[in-house]
């Protein structure tokens, strides 16, 4: 009997924990006064408006979009190939592959930021723009692996032998039926990928330099100077920006099968 | 080339790393024939089909079709065609693309291209249902899809890797005629794979019956069903008493007796089906151990001084009641006699 009671408790305790924020930060971004509050001080959408009328967060969403859409894409490129040859072929050392492949995701951020700068920006002089790249391409690569392996463990491997045996090549074989068929899975990894490296900060954090900075950061250090709430206005318009696109997969390819 | 060897294997063997799975196999089969490739789990027919089909690089060896030899032709440019157990069918397209998808590649367009897909799915019932994709289908129209997709091509030699085993008992039938029919109207030399002799023998013209990855033996059904050169044949066809012979003494393990008759020479085994056991009188004795209901017949097992014997009588006589003993005779002439025994 009390278990009847406890759990929607619980359910709406942490519904309370995953929405409360949300709610909080749309309410102060409506605020009209001046600085950052809640409850906000009257409604307008003049923060909303200021938003888009700052100079550095335009530069910085730009560099972001570019990161983020780049990056997936090149994780794509390097991470598709290499999940189909993890999951084809007998690679000696496979599950060392996959566990270095998959290590970004355990090791914390931060360490791979600052191990990125002192190993590879520092020494190499490697220009900011280009590190930051190739860092959320490492970032996302064990994403793309693991979302596009799935996708490729649930498909038999004989359709490519027949599509051998009716006359393709093995390369003609993986366009025309491998990747057809993993389409949901890398619009999956895609997706999983943009928004991860969209809201990138402890990495993006020791990369970003003078007047090239990620979105994220360019937040933060807005928010040392300036207390207004165009911060939470820009939060919540980005948080519009992800629930969107996740909803436009869901709807249209069943994205939550393949996470 | 000859029509007796359009599809030719000569000393093939076939590995897997180290491990030989089909050692030096010589096949000849003809032109035209539905031959049946049967054996038990493991024995290498999946990997014999694959090496012909070009799926598995042979060891040494080579294959010949219809006079050229396409030991090293890779698998896209052989004219054979391969029915997969699993069907695979192209999850993406549906039913025409997937009978189509080789026929666009051959470079087959427009009016021919669509002329010859219909035709296909005409010839396996399916022209209803070329939207669908293959999710939408049963088994068994899976089966004829792929079926389908294969003959389009018209390849010289079409394989079948248990095509039947994953249908129903009442599909199977209707699969098994559906194939023949098939195989017939159209004449491509097929040869397919399954471990259930029922199967082999109702469809094949001829029968290859493969152990441990040797030919056991070849032959009509017929020739298999009646005329087993070895215990490993007869056992596979239902003959259910089968004994090693040893200067005149009938052999099971431990147990021996004495065979009364005379046997044609270099035979090292003979064979008895149920039916053939007389039961009621005869020279040896046993024991009802087991009786059971078949309709028409009635089957018994007996212990007897040989071990454990199965007979089988008209369900009209008398029943020998459970326990009791009773006279059987093992008549020579109603024997099958085996060539080979235990591998020798
Ligand atoms: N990919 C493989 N790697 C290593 N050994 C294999 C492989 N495939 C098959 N074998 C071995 O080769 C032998 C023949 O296997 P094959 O698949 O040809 O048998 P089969 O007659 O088709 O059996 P089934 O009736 O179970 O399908 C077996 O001993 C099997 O263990
Ligand atoms: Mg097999």
């Amino acid at each position: 009997m009390t278990s009847r009671l406890f759990s929607p408790l619980v359910l709406l305790l942490v519904l309370a924990f995953l929405i409360g924020p949300f709610a909080i930060i749309i309410a102060a971004s409506l605020s009209a006064g001046e600085t950052l509050a809640f409850p906000p001080q009257g409604l307008s959408l003049r923060w909303v408006f200021k938003v888009f009328e700052i100079e550095s967060f335009r530069q910085s969403f730009g560099i972001s979009m570019f990161l983020a859409i780049g990056g997936t894409l090149m994780a794509l490129i390097l991470g598709v190939p290499a999940s189909y040859a993890l999951s084809r072929y007998k690679v000696p050392g496979a599950e060392t592959i996959r566990t270095i492949v998959s290590s970004p995701i355990i090791v914390p951020g931060i360490i791979v930021g600052l191990a990125l700068l002192r190993y590879f920006v520092v020494p190499f002089n490697t220009g900011i723009l280009f590190a930051l790249f190739v860092a959320h391409t490492a970032l996302i690569l064990p994403y793309a692996v693991r979302v596009v392996s799935a996708s490729l463990t649930n498909l038999r491997s004989d359709i490519e032998e027949a599509a051998v045996l009716l006359g393709a090549s093995r390369m003609g074989a993986f366009f025309r039926v491998v990747l057809p068929n993993i389409r949901g899975g890398i619009l999956a990894a895609f997706i999983l990928g943009f928004v991860t490296s969209f809201n990138q900060v402890p990495v993006s954090l020791f990369l970003s330099g003078p007047g090239v900075r990620t979105l994220p950061i360019d937040m933060l250090a807005y928010m040392e100077i300036t207390y207004d709430p165009s911060v939470a206005a820009l939060s919540a318009l980005l948080a519009f920006m992800s629930l969107g696109i996740v909803f436009l997969a869901e709807r249209f390819l069943g994205f939550s099968r393949y996470v | 080339m000859s029509d007796a060897k359009f599809l030719s294997l000569e000393k093939l063997t076939l590995s897997y790393g180290k491990n030989v799975a089909v050692p030096e196999m010589d096949l000849d089969i003809g032109k035209g024939e539905l031959v049946a490739l049967l054996g038990p789990s493991g024995c290498g027919k999946t990997t014999t089909m694959r090496a012909i089909a070009g799926l598995l690089t042979p060891s040494s060896g080579s294959i010949r079709l219809d006079g050229v030899d396409i030991t090293r032709t890779p698998a896209n440019k052989r004219p054979v065609g391969l029915v997969f157990q699993s069907y695979a069918l192209f999850p993406h397209l549906n039913v025409y693309e997937n009978v189509a998808f080789g026929l666009r590649l051959m470079g087959v367009k427009g009016n021919d291209l669509d002329t010859r897909v219909k035709q296909g799915l005409k010839t396996v019932g399916l022209e209803k249902f070329t939207t669908r994709k293959p999710a939408e289908l049963s088994g068994g129209q899976q089966q004829r899809v792929s079926l389908a997709r294969s003959m389009v091509m018209e390849p010289k030699v079409l394989l079948l890797d248990e095509p039947l085993s994953n249908l129903d008992a009442r599909l199977r039938l209707e699969m098994r005629t559906e194939l023949q029919r098939v195989q017939k109207e159209s004449g491509v030399t097929m040869i397919f794979v399954t471990h259930d002799q029922v199967e082999a023998l109702a469809m094949a013209d001829r029968i290859i019956v493969m152990k441990d990855g040797l030919i056991e033996q070849i032959g009509t059904p017929e020739q298999i069903y009646n005329h087993p050169v070895s215990d490993f044949v007869a056992d596979f066809v239902g003959f259910e008493n089968v004994f090693a012979l040893h200067n005149g003494m009938l052999k099971t393990g431990e147990h021996e007796i004495d065979l009364h008759g005379t046997v044609p020479a270099h035979t090292r085994g003979l064979a008895w089906r149920p039916g053939t056991i007389t039961l009621g009188s005869g020279p040896y004795r046993g024991k009802v151990r087991g009786t059971s209901f078949a309709g028409g017949t009635r089957e018994y097992l007996l212990d007897t001084p040989l071990g454990q014997i199965k007979a089988e009588c008209d369900a009209s006589l008398p029943v020998h009641p459970f326990g009791g003993e009773v006279a059987f005779d093992l008549n020579v002439k109603k024997a099958a006699p085996l060539a080979r025994f235990g591998g020798l």
